[in-house]
């Protein structure tokens, strides 16, 4: 230990410290970031006596990864540039596609309506008013053969964020694939597929957690087998976010449901070296700026040694945590939403520093709105400004050997390993979310945050401090209910033109498939390429395993 | 004094429920007796809810877009049941030129993002019409 830096950090905060500190007060008792963490006003080598430069944070694109999963950073790639974006029918969503591509974008990123996310068919009771709203409608193979018309499957890569009814949006997408004459194996992208996190944060689940987890162990196997390049999870900790974590849970129920389904695959008797390559993480980029760059960095290091201690893995792809970033949404503000502009560059600033392998930039009016065009792009722009201007690139891990970054990276990694005894010793993540555990921890770090924002603890421009009386409103993308109305007309159509017999036959192979063990993925595709629609077929899975209720915690 | 009890709702399809659950502690933690609902309710358990617990107050949380089909709905339904004493809100992300047409068919207070909760409990404390 070097008592040397103890001593000169003691004699600093003596010596030129107090004598300030009497003549001028800080400004606050404590300083806290945005999860309530303390912060020390100087880390000094004392601070981080205990972290091993050589074993702890390493190289780039060497165990335990913290400073990176590639050896040259952004040098070799840059991140990719993926805008989320849906919104009413296939048609106006294509169109915004083919826009975003022209304008640079590298990669797709679906976003579906709530109908579609929770199963239901445009003309479901509860779909009343939702169709095309909060993304866009897909209701069966057709309406995913307009999204993608014009697009080659085999030249993209696309993101879909889906999660109960994932396996099914998937198969949809594989038979466009197929008619487009574009070779499974070719296929690049990422479907969310991430269950646990709908229990714990955004709840859009349909069934309980335990057949919800064997349809995505489903879809690893399949894939490892018939569609190799494509990640068939994104684990998610933004939502967990968004719903009000503070930055350590967010990072911890994260890789706990990491561990989770690859344990249930393990148990599944799948080899870990054969699915765990193509599991895929995606974080929030808050505003506190240091704490982000931390999370990430003890992300990388974390499930390295996970994956290594715990589960054996060989493989080095095994062990390198590749993550999607997104600037907190909940962040953002109605009031002065130019602001957003700012916010959202810090934050993708963030996730840059932390080594994101890819990046959405929300855009500045979605506090009031889904994006207009030209916020989307405003919002794309701000990340090639990033890339292409800032020298942000040419460097890998900047903060790494800083000592109060490195210290947060400690105190992350630290603080999540706690949290993993603890729902280890539940039973593992499935019993932690029975028994309402991060539910409850979410809640109350949410009511934590609002206290701290009522009591002007914690200022948000515009808000809550530097409020401004009578802005001009701006002019936001209002979705018409004539989505929902074509929507409707179109599944009408479809239904009557079909050969019911055959999307009876293969919706009734699903439910025995349902009840039975065999993968469910094949009677999937077979559904999907008779038209069956997504409401039918997510029914089908709901008459053998129920749906689920939640005991709501306040 | 009898304190004041409030229905928190979460309408159609949409999960996001960090408002709904805030709202519900703050107006808790305010003294009045809350009741949340949970999830996916249908206008018509909604206005169930209400009746069964003799509410003062319905709060409609709704960030999806579904608010000009849910409140409508909802606001016919307490009709038909002959209620009119019972103070109806919705809070979430509604666009301006939706917040005249809510207020229209009745709902006394509409709420932003951003809002503080003590501005919503003192709407609530004076709106509220007062009940044996």
């Amino acid at each position: 230990m070097d008592t040397t830096a103890e001593t000169a950090k003691r004699r600093w905060e003596r010596e030129t410290l107090e004598p300030t500190l009497k003549k001028a007060p800080e400004r606050a008792t404590a300083f806290t970031t945005i999860s309530g963490q303390r912060i020390d006003r100087l880390y000094t080598p004392d601070d981080v006596a205990d972290v091993d430069p050589v074993q702890d944070i390493g190289t780039p694109g060497a165990f335990p990864y913290t400073r990176g999963i590639h050896t040259s950073g952004y040098e070799g790639k840059l991140w990719t540039m993926r805008q989320f974006a849906g919104f009413g029918t296939p048609e106006e969503t294509n169109a915004r596609y083919q826009a975003l591509l022209k304008a640079g974008s590298t990669g797709l990123s679906v976003a579906f309506d709530l109908p579609t996310l929770m199963g239901r068919d445009p003309d479901h009771e509860l779909a009343l008013g939702e169709v095309g709203k909060c993304g866009v409608s897909i209701a069966s193979l057709a309406d995913m053969e307009t999204l993608f018309e014009g697009i080659h499957l085999g030249d993209i890569t696309t993101s879909m964020t889906i999660n109960s009814p994932a396996a099914i949006i998937f198969a949809m997408y594989l038979v466009v694939a197929e008619q487009q004459g574009v070779d499974w194996t070719q296929l690049s992208g990422t479907i969310q597929n991430d269950i646990l996190k709908e229990f714990i944060a955004q709840k859009e689940f349909i069934y309980p957690p335990r057949p919800s987890m064997r349809l995505i162990i489903d879809t690893f196997a399949f894939c490892a087998t018939d569609v190799p390049k494509w990640n068939t999870i994104s684990v998610s900790g933004y939502h967990i976010r968004e719903a009000g974590s503070t930055a350590l849970q967010e990072l911890a129920f994260t890789l706990r449901d990491g561990i989770e389904y690859v344990q249930w695959g393990v148990d599944a008797g799948l080899d870990v070296d054969t699915f765990v390559p193509r599991m895929s993480f995606f974080f929030n980029a808050h505003s506190d700026f240091f704490e982000e760059i931390a999370k990430y960095r003890a992300a990388r290091n974390l499930w390295a040694r996970v994956m290594r201690d715990r589960f054996g893995a060989q493989s080095d792809r095994s062990l390198k945590l590749r993550f999607h970033t997104q600037t907190a949404g909940v962040s953002l503000t109605a009031q002065q939403p130019y602001n957003n502009v700012v916010r959202t560059a810090l934050q993708a600033l963030s996730g840059v520093l932390g080594g994101t392998q890819s990046l959405h930039t929300n855009s500045l009016d979605e506090a009031l709105a889904l994006p207009t065009e030209e916020a989307a792009t405003l919002a794309l722009r701000t990340q090639q400004v990033l890339a292409f201007e800032s020298g942000l690139t040419s460097d890998v891990d900047p903060f790494g050997g800083s000592y109060f970054v490195e210290k947060l990276t400690r105190e992350m990694e630290d603080g999540a390993m706690a949290y993993f005894d603890q729902i280890d010793r539940m039973g593992g993540m499935v019993e932690a979310i029975e028994q309402g555990f991060p539910q409850r921890e979410v809640a109350e770090s949410s009511y934590r945050f609002q206290q701290a924002f009522e009591r002007h603890d914690k200022v948000v421009v515009g808000v809550n401090d530097f409020v401004q009386e009578h802005e001009p409103p701006i002019r936001i993308l209002y979705i018409d209910e004539g989505a929902g109305e074509r929507q409707l007309a179109k599944l009408q159509a479809l239904r009557a033109s079909r050969d019911t017999e055959r999307v009876q036959q293969t919706l009734a192979a699903m439910k025995s498939a349902a009840a039975g063990t065999e993968n469910l993925m094949p009677r999937i595709l077979d559904a999907v390429r008779a038209y069956a629609t997504l409401g039918e077929m997510c029914d089908a899975l709901r008459d053998v395993w129920g749906e689920y209720e939640e005991t709501p915690v306040i | 004094m009898r304190k004041l009890r409030v229905v928190i709702a979460k309408p159609g399809l949409d999960g996001h429920d960090r408002g709904a659950k805030v709202i519900a502690r703050a107006l808790r933690d305010a003294g009045m007796e809350v009741i949340y609902t949970g999830l996916r309710q249908t206008p018509e358990q909604i206005v169930s809810a209400a009746l069964q617990e003799d509410a003062d107050v319905i709060g409609l949380s709704i960030l999806s877009g579904a608010h000009n089909h849910i409140a409508p709905k909802l606001m016919a339904l307490l009709k038909a049941q002959g209620i009119d004493d019972v103070l109806v809100l919705v809070g979430g992300i509604i666009p301006d030129v939706d917040v005249p047409k809510l207020h229209a068919i009745g709902v006394k207070g509409v709420f932003l993002p951003g809002t503080p909760m003590q501005a919503i409990i003192d709407f609530i404390q004076v709106n509220v019409r007062a009940r044996a």
